[in-house]
């Protein structure tokens, strides 16, 4: 009998499949960039340091106790108050501009309490929290600061350069963004920094208490 | 009956693609070896919370990450149910952070260490204390830099109160 031979496979079709596996992985593995809040730790100092003395008025003391609730000490008062008020808090205490001469705040356009801050850069927000605190509440409570100060840089940036366009939080995500060309950028960062100086992120955090 | 037709003139020879699944399957392979998926694989429950004030976090390869959080069910009968820290794909103690950062930092080059920013990927129901230590180890080796990485969304309505 004569040889036969195998009949050939038809792999025409291996390409498609090929093909199909290929579009797959490109459509699945979607390179996905974290994002998240920003902060920079202190350093740790060991020289002694003379404690500067700050008005009680410029303060917004923030603690944050072992069943997540917030207590907020600013102003000569004392009293616990709700997530969702404390960006509204936040901000009036930041603008409020009670100053008089020389600690006395242009830009701001707030109720100017007497009993409350000078100008921004007198302001500070001190944080404390529990170390029962749940992660996710001092979050929140970060999350809710961050806004207010970008509420007030938005504002500000807004007035400062009217013809840009954009708020703050878009120039500094424009600024941050590779695709931008270096001209841009230098001309950002320059009224990016501007308004940080004009509004500095003065959030100190304490050290948490222990709770028994 | 003619035992040889005649070809048709003219007609283009076919163009051979047997090779064409081969060059496919480079450029699969070039894709599947390419897409480096260098997630650790977690041990714990990382949950992580809401937030909508966030930046993007780019540049992956000046990130360190330290995940913390509740032991994830397979673990638990091991390591117990309290939050833990887990660096790279172990769990670790709190005090193997410096010799975790001092690893990450000798692996990159000089130049681009200050610009080194360690992620904290923590659960959202893991205690601040712990993520106070992590913080206090982190300004003992100087890692300064932190983000607190979060979903995007909506950080009260996420919160049970």
């Amino acid at each position: 009998m004569a040889k036969r031979s195998a009949p050939e496979v038809n792999a025409g079709s291996m390409a498609d499949i090929a093909f199909l596996l290929l579009i797959f992985f490109l459509v699945t593995t979607t390179i996905e960039t974290d994002s998240g809040l920003n902060r920079k730790l202190p350093p740790i100092d060991d020289t002694e340091q003379e404690d500067v003395i700050i008005k009680e008025k410029n303060i917004f003391q923030l603690n944050v106790n072992k069943n997540n609730q917030l207590f907020l000490k600013t102003g000569g008062e004392e009293k616990i108050i709700k997530i969702k008020d404390l960006r509204k808090a936040a901000v009036a205490f930041l603008d409020n501009g009670g100053g008089t001469g020389l600690d006395a705040c242009k830009r701001c356009q707030g109720s100017k309490n007497p009993r409350s801050s000078d100008n921004f850069d007198k302001a500070i927000i001190s944080l404390q929290n529990d170390r029962a605190t749940k992660y996710d509440t001092y979050i929140a409570v970060q999350n809710e600061i961050i806004a207010a100060y970008n509420e007030l840089r938005n504002r500000e940036f807004e007035r400062s350069f009217p013809n840009l366009g954009m708020s703050f939080v878009e120039a500094d995500k424009r600024y941050a963004d590779p695709r931008t060309s270096s001209a841009e950028k230098a001309n950002l960062k320059e009224k990016l920094e501007e308004i940080k100086i004009l509004i500095p992120q003065k959030f100190s955090e304490a050290e948490p208490k222990k709770s028994n | 009956m003619s035992k040889f037709k005649k070809k048709k003139g003219g007609e283009m020879p076919a163009v051979n693609t047997a090779s064409l699944p081969d060059i496919v399957f480079m450029l699969l392979f070039f894709f599947m070896v390419a897409t480096v998926m260098r997630q650790n694989t977690l041990m714990i429950d990382n949950n992580l919370p809401f937030a909508d004030q966030v930046e993007k976090l780019d540049k992956k390869d000046l990130v360190m990450y330290i995940y913390a959080g509740k032991p994830s069910s397979n673990y638990k009968s091991t390591y117990g149910t309290e939050a833990r820290i887990q660096l790279n794909d172990k769990f670790a103690e709190v005090s193997e952070i410096p010799a975790f950062i001092a690893a990450e930092r000798a692996s990159k080059r000089e130049e681009l260490i200050p610009f080194l920013t360690t992620a904290l990927k923590v659960d959202s129901d893991a205690n601040m204390g712990l993520v106070t230590d992590i913080k206090q180890e982190l300004r003992k080796v100087n890692a300064l830099k932190i983000n607190y990485t979060t979903k995007k969304g909506n950080a009260l309505q996420a919160l049970k109160q």
